[in-house]
């Protein structure tokens, strides 16, 4: 049984198939990208597997649970977080207020001992900070801590999402799109925290991604998407050369 | 100018900031505790006024600032507080009591009232909280045997442990207990969990859900709980006017709410106490305006020999009597605001205490808005 699978996924919305029949397994531990033209139905997989969208037909299991039936506030206490590919921060909020945020899938006291501020509220309270700063130290944005979101160029707001998935505590992260608007330099810098978020935390990836050089530098193995439908998968190179991807992609 | 330093995570959690800060609210509180001594007992009921006030102005603003909910309801939250209230006192329910049971009933029909809240949100949600303020507003006026209808209800004075608050003095101390207590509860839930859920929820409910918030839960938390504080600043309201008529809690007064929380600055405590004071204010300042306006003028013609400036200001203090001026000068206000100074009251003061912390060093753009130019689509 591998880590994460998608059994014959598919959702339609009335007569168009965004997803239609696609299958695969993450294995732990493994960078698996997702990659297709726009359109492809990507961004539709993370929504069904964050549980936002009901599938039509299919399942979902992660870590030997079935998570096809399980709702959407209940996906980060089982360990998966995400990013959004338009960056959904709570931008009237401190950096420091988004990411403990994340930790709320970890939080134990009730409503009214956090109305009289109890001892315990205050000992949850300084462990999530003690979590947030490890996230925080990982990804360099000591400096921006206090700052509101909407204070802060869209570069950072990137990293601060993928701090706030990281909050949560994730055996298995999804990444929509990590590098987009992102210029080159932020890219490579990217790269080289899936890398470490895969080697150092290990945490398994699961990426929706276009730039085929950060594809190309951190995934293990690439799944190709079109109108919905499985094209190809493989290692980056294979599926580039995949006959049926270059007509996906350059038409003809 | 004064930077801190910062050397424990605690300190990022603490009710204040620092030391200073504290001294500073301490100064606060013995003023706010010493006034009375020194006002007329008029104006100590006035001021009582800004502690029911902002009382109700916390209560929106965890709704409308914090979880980003609009509710045109809630002068009817402020009646079911206070008719209950009242409701129970009159069949000898001592007052703790009875004040509990009344927050206990507001606080289930805020539930309930929440129950649309998991759907609608918006225009949407403002439409079926005013429906709700409708209904029960026709409640408190057919329901005879418990309201009494447009005959009116009678409030006792307050009586705790055999203490009567039956001055304007007392009332005045009572009410600024209730207001700090509730100043103090929710401040505590906004730096814990659920505040940060409000939060969450008010500025992206698909990021909130993916972390683990479960919408439904919180949204009906905050509207219980701001539904609560209501019932509270009822139960003191009931006292305050002493006779409960239907007609008070209309779409009027739930509008003035939603005026407190905007003028005094959205999504933060600080506003709605400044807002509570705003709304409970003007309306005396207009009176006294009134008179002496023409009063003074008068006084300046016949000191300057310009006999104009006495025609003036007859003129100021007639349109200051018309009926309806009141209103329109809270409309005018509320314009003034959302064009100059849309963080309201608390946004002002926010950049005055910069400027003066950070003198002589302030910077003319600290605050200028920056426009951004990457407007994308959201998942709903």
């Amino acid at each position: 049984m591998s880590f994460f699978q998608a059994d014959n996924l598919a959702i339609h919305f009335g007569g168009i198939k965004a997803v239609d029949g696609v299958s695969f397994d993450v294995n732990k531990g493994e960078v698996f990208t997702i990659i297709g033209p726009n359109g492809a139905g990507k961004t539709t997989i993370f929504n069904l597997v964050s549980r936002i969208y009901e599938p039509t037909a299919g399942r979902l299991t992660f870590d030997g649970v079935d998570i096809t039936n399980v709702p959407p506030h209940r996906v980060a206490a089982l360990g998966i977080a995400r990013t959004f590919q338009n960056i959904e921060l709570f931008e009237h909020a401190t950096l420091l207020q988004n990411l403990l945020l994340a930790r709320h899938a970890h939080k134990k006291s009730d409503f009214f001992s956090e109305l009289l501020f109890l001892p315990s509220v205050r000992r949850m309270e300084l462990e999530h900070r003690e979590a947030v700063e490890k996230a925080i130290d990982f990804l360099d944005l000591q400096q921006y801590r206090d700052s509101m979101i909407v204070n802060l160029p869209y570069g950072v707001r990137k990293v601060t999402e993928l701090a706030r998935a990281l909050c949560t505590d994730p055996k298995l992260l999804l990444l929509d799109e990590p590098s987009s608007g992102l210029n080159v330099e932020e890219t490579e810098d990217m790269a080289f925290w899936i890398e470490d978020i895969r080697n150092l935390l290990g945490i398994t990836v699961l990426m929706v991604e276009h730039d085929m050089s950060l594809v190309s530098a951190v995934s293990d193995r690439v799944l190709a998407l079109n109108y919905g439908r499985p094209l190809a998968l493989g290692t980056p190179a294979e599926v580039q050369a995949h006959p049926e991807v270059v007509r996906a992609y350059l038409g003809g | 100018m004064r930077f801190l330093f910062k050397t424990s995570y605690e300190q990022d959690i603490r009710l204040f900031r620092d030391q200073v800060d504290a001294s500073w609210y301490g100064l606060l509180a013995i003023v706010v505790l010493a006034l009375p001594l020194v006002m007329s007992e008029y104006y100590v009921g006035e001021s009582t006024w800004v502690f029911i006030y902002a009382i109700c102005g916390v209560s929106l603003m965890v709704l409308v600032g914090y979880t980003g909910l609009v509710s045109l309801g809630h002068a009817a939250f402020l009646g079911i507080g206070a008719y209950a209230h009242a409701f129970f006192l009159t069949h000898g329910i001592p007052w703790i009591p009875s004040v509990v049971l009344a927050v206990l009933i507001t606080t289930a029909s805020g539930i309930v009232v929440g129950l649309p809240a998991l759907r609608m949100t918006g225009i949407y949600l403002a439409i079926a909280t005013l429906a709700f303020s409708v209904i029960i507003q026709e409640v408190f006026s057919r329901w005879e045997s418990v309201t009494h209808g447009f005959a009116g209800m009678p409030v006792e004075k307050p009586v705790i442990f055999g203490v009567a608050f039956d001055d304007e003095r007392s009332f005045y101390y009572l009410c600024l207990f209730f207001l700090v207590l509730t100043l103090w509860l929710t401040r505590n839930l906004l730096r814990a969990p659920t505040g940060r859920a409000w939060i969450a929820i008010r500025d992206s409910e698909i990021a909130a859900q993916s972390m683990g918030v479960n919408l439904a839960v919180y949204k009906s938390m905050a509207f219980a709980y701001s539904a609560a504080l209501m019932g509270l600043a009822g139960a003191l309201f009931a006292h305050k006017i002493a006779y409960l008529a239907p007609d008070i809690f209309t779409i009027l007064l739930s509008i003035q709410f939603l005026l407190l929380v905007i003028v005094g600055g959205l999504g933060s405590l600080h506003g709605a106490v400044f807002g509570a004071i705003f709304v409970a204010l003007l309306p005396p300042i207009i009176a006294i305006l009134r008179d002496s306006i023409p009063a003074s003028m008068a006084d300046a013609a016949q000191a300057t020999g310009i006999a104009p400036l006495g025609v003036l200001g007859e003129a100021v203090g007639n349109f200051l009597k018309k009926p309806g001026v009141e209103a329109g000068i809270f409309g005018l206000i509320l314009v003034l605001v959302i064009l100059l100074e849309p963080l309201g009251m608390y946004g002002r003061w926010v950049k005055i205490r910069i400027f003066f912390s950070t003198f002589p060093m302030y910077k003319a753009a600290t605050f200028r808005r920056q426009k951004a130019y990457m407007r994308s689509e959201r998942l709903r």
